[in-house]
């Protein structure tokens, strides 16, 4: 009846995961009760939990990024005191919870915290940059969030009802076989990719198609922002990736289901096929995340410079290099396996290549800087920290690419500290810039500004003390994922990285006040132009937050930086914005259920499937084909916004406009 | 909390900007794209999108059964070509179908579209039937996907691909009632846009798979 599924499940005799799993638990109850006391439960469900709004969508997804940060970052907490407890002793974490916890680690951070952040960004930034209503399939766009939502509750229930993967965050065979992985630790984890990876793809072929498909009058390709053009790199390199991760977990998911033998030792399976496959969709994934931060950087670097960015042409071609050779390099993350001379040689010669054009970029901001006016806020902060930071990210990275020096790296700590610099250097601190300054855009206050930078030197520094002694430790020997250690010569670097994920703590706790300080202060903070930063793309042109229908009229784009080159217009001539356009009736998609209902039935599926339930995985798919069905069936799929409403919401926008452009002349 | 500040862009030389048609573009509006696409051609560019994602994941599974069956072609079975070439035949005309089909849709005919509607579906019914006899058989002669690396690529590879049809025709079957139901309502009319591009990929991953795993065999 039940599967595998018994009360064995719960880990009763393990405090760890109970008691967080009881703290998390509480703190949902009390979000959950505090919500229906307060009357917010029909708010919710119509405004946001159904909603096909890209901008609801990209908040919901970067508030599920925030929340498995904090996840992700108490497994990292975790891990760096198990370590300073573990010098001739063991540690405060049995080996079997230790494995469940890096491994759980590093797959929160990067499917469930990065790329949530990203698409969550690219949801809401694209369709305003691009000067149009929404993307071009809304309620597709809700299914995306939600199957990501799903997973991510997948793997959060493995904390109490089971156990998580013990393989690492790729889980390579033969080991994550059912030979060797006999729980359902691996199912956890591949079932909830399988889910959350089918909503990244939607989410790509949606992004994709907006991109090509859907500007504002005008906007040709060499004038699109150039957040835009990463976000279309990006979202490529998830179509052309992402099946292949699919493909690999599936074959995975056979081999343990059904006795396949993909992977296994006999009968012809060949594990290492796995490491191939699994690293043609890895290596496009961290350009997948890096890509879109990039375009931060862009924006954020041209705004607070007061420049129009230095080399659009060269970014735009650099970023597209970046997208094709990303493709080109996947063997250098294992040299090791001994795939002969030549081959480790040529993935050697295309990784120090793929360097370039990153270079390129880093000029380019670089140039931007120069000869401007910068203005030292938040996000231009994070943009300078991540230029520094990525920079010796990114040559210990060329280092490996090194096939003998690799051999002696491989698997070490040096390579930990080498990964972790780039992604949080340069995807967090990206996302983190990109959060700070689109805040006001999506809320219509801006976040406070002395917190931010506390936050940002915490954080900064943390980094550092954090990473730094792990390349050293890599140097002095110490492999990664290690329990515990009897080596006393690496003992005060593991303790100095203790110190940083103190800082880092500390840092996130500043970001958590950072954001309460900012909703007390909201009447103070609040940004009544829409265009706090004095913006020079799009999506400063609208009011903050933007209505529904995101811009009363599409915006005539007549060059690059269309609205710089709007506010020069009006500045000029003092009093453009006077001449009102006519105003006409908005179709705008109507909100639907189809979304959260199909990733409710998705989460009973996977759960089903993980503990082989098979009648329950049964129902979970009739209920989505269901949600399909109704959908589908819907006579009305719009609904219009009348000109008097919309004439209503513009005109106030304008008029502040106005007056401050008033201000500005007199 | 306004920083609008009246210090205008310093870059004279604008160094990778359009320096050609700088001067020119100042005024011309609507260059390059004349604004969002209309709804027809989003929708069917984006199932484009889609199934060129559907092609990357049939290819690493195509990768994965040339790898294992490359290292152990020994393990090869015996096909029945014939059969096989009866599944080609069968998909090659229900594809056929439901262009016809599309072409009655166009026309509006509501009972020529329902008629060729399901002579498509019952050509791919035929297909997985024999698909279907073809597994049972290699199962029944020990060579079922638990029973090495090479059955376990092609169960995979060709299952894939039946599982596809499978979905289709669960696809088919819903929108011939919504067609009934509802009519063709130009919502309905672009998912029927959809359907035939899946129907004809299929066939086009299928040319690869009668290619590649039935006839390479014969190859010296």
């Amino acid at each position: 009846m039940f599967g595998r599924l018994t009360w064995q499940a719960i880990p009763w005799s393990e405090p760890v995961p109970l008691i967080a799993a009881g703290v998390v638990g509480l703190f949902l109850l009390a979000v959950i009760s505090w919500v229906f006391v307060k009357g917010y439960a029909p708010y919710l469900w119509r405004e946001w939990i159904t909603s096909v709004d890209h901008k609801r969508i990209g908040v919901m997804y970067c508030l599920l990024a925030l929340v498995m940060l904090l996840r992700g970052f108490s497994d990292a907490a975790m891990m760096r005191s198990q370590q300073a407890l573990a010098f001739h002793g063991p540690g405060y974490l049995p080996p079997d919870h230790y494995d469940q916890i890096f491994s759980a680690h590093g797959t929160i951070m990067i499917f469930f915290v990065a790329m949530p952040f990203v698409i969550g960004l690219m949801n809401f930034v694209v369709p305003l940059q691009l000067g149009v209503r929404d993307v071009a399939f809304p309620t597709l766009n809700s299914v995306s969030f939600w199957l990501a939502a799903s997973g991510a509750l997948l793997v959060n229930v493995s904390l109490v009802v089971g156990e998580f993967a013990r393989t690492g965050w790729l889980p390579y065979p033969p080991l994550s076989e059912l030979q060797y992985s006999p729980g359902v630790g691996v199912d956890y984890y591949l079932w909830s990719l399988q889910i959350s990876g089918a909503g990244t793809l939607l989410s790509g072929v949606n992004l994709v198609t907006t991109i090509l498909k859907m500007r504002a009058p005008g906007l040709s390709y060499t004038r699109m922002p150039v957040f835009c053009w990463t976000a279309l790199a990006s979202n490529l390199l998830i179509v052309a990736a992402f099946p292949i991760l699919t493909a690999v977990t599936a074959m995975l998911l056979l081999d343990r289901y059904l006795g396949f033998h993909f992977f296994t030792n006999e009968l012809g399976g060949n594990p290492m096929m796995f490491v191939n496959l699994i690293w043609a969709w890895g290596h496009p994934e961290v350009y997948i995340l890096i890509l879109p931060a990039f375009g931060v950087f862009s924006e954020v670097i041209a705004t607070f410079s007061r420049k129009p960015l230095f080399g659009y042409r060269s970014m735009v071609a650099a970023t597209m290099a970046i997208c094709v050779l990303s493709f080109m390099v996947w063997l250098h993350h294992f040299f090791t396996m001994g795939a002969g001379a030549d081959v480790n040689g040529f993935f050697g010669i295309m990784t120090m290549i793929i360097a370039v054009p990153t270079g390129v970029k880093v000029y380019n901001w670089l140039f931007t800087m120069y000869g401007g006016k910068v203005h030292f806020s938040t996000p231009m902060l994070w943009s300078i920290g991540f230029m520094v930071t990525f920079v010796i990210g990114g040559m210990t990275g060329v280092l490996m690419a090194i096939p003998p020096a690799d051999f002696v790296l491989h698997n070490s700590l040096f390579l930990i500290a080498h990964f972790h610099n780039v992604i949080i250097g340069g995807v967090l601190f990206g996302a983190f810039a990109g959060y700070t300054y689109w805040f006001p855009k999506a809320f219509g206050f801006q976040l406070d500004e002395r917190w931010g930078k506390c936050a940002f030197w915490l954080w900064f520094l943390g980094f550092y003390t954090a990473f730094m002694p792990l390349y050293v430790l890599g140097l002095l020997g110490m492999t990664r994922r290690m329990q515990h250690f009897d080596r006393p010569e690496w003992y005060p670097w593991v303790l100095v990285a203790g110190a940083g994920a103190v800082l880092i703590t500390l840092g996130i706790c500043a970001q958590v006040i950072q954001l309460a300080v900012s909703i007390r202060n909201r009447a103070l903070l609040a940004d009544l132009t829409g265009d706090p930063w004095d913006g020079r793309t799009l999506e400063w042109a609208t009011a903050s937050p933007p209505p529904a229908f995101n811009f009363a009229v599409l915006p005539n784009v007549t060059g690059e930086e269309p609205y710089w080159g709007m506010k020069e217009r009006a500045r000029a001539l003092a009093h453009l914005l006077t001449t009102e356009p006519s105003y006409e009736a908005i179709s705008v998609p109507r909100n639907s259920p189809t979304g959260v209902v199909t990733a409710f039935f998705g989460v009973f599926l996977g759960f089903a499937m993980i503990w082989r339930i098979y009648w329950l995985a049964g129902l979970g798919f009739v209920g989505i084909y269901a949600a399909f069905v109704v959908f589908a069936w819907r006579d009305r799929s719009e609904e219009e916004i009348s000109a008097a409403e919309v004439a209503r919401l513009d005109r106030s926008n304008r008029m502040m406009r106005s007056s401050v452009l008033a201000e500005e002349a007199s | 909390m306004s920083m609008v500040s009246s210090f205008s862009p310093v870059d004279p030389n604008r160094i990778g900007h359009d320096n050609r048609v700088a001067a020119a573009e100042a005024e011309v509006s609507g260059r390059g794209a004349g604004g969002p696409a209309p709804k027809y051609i989003v929708v069917s560019y984006g199932f484009w999108i889609f199934l060129l994602s559907d092609i990357v994941m049939f290819s690493t599974f195509f990768a994965a059964f040339q790898v294992l069956a490359g290292q152990s072609p020994e393990m090869a079975p015996r096909f029945d070509l014939n059969d096989v070439a009866i599944e080609t035949g069968c998909l090659l005309v229900s594809s056929f179908l439901c262009g016809v089909a599309a072409l009655c849709a166009r026309r509006r005919n509501l009972m020529t579209t329902e008629f060729f509607l399901l002579l498509t579906g019952l050509f791919g019914a035929g297909f997985l039937l024999l698909e279907l006899k073809e597994f049972s058989s290699l199962v029944a002669q020990h060579m079922g996907p638990a029973d090495g690396a090479y059955y376990s690529g092609f169960f995979a590879l060709v299952g894939c691909h039946g599982l596809h049809v499978t979905v289709g025709l669960l696809w088919l079957g819903t929108m011939m009632a919504q067609i009934w139901a509802k009519g063709f309502r130009l919502d309905i009319l672009r998912r029927l846009v959809c359907f035939s591009l899946f129907w004809h990929a299929l066939d086009i991953v299928w040319v690869g798979i009668f290619s590649f795993v039935y006839l390479m065999r014969f190859a010296p």
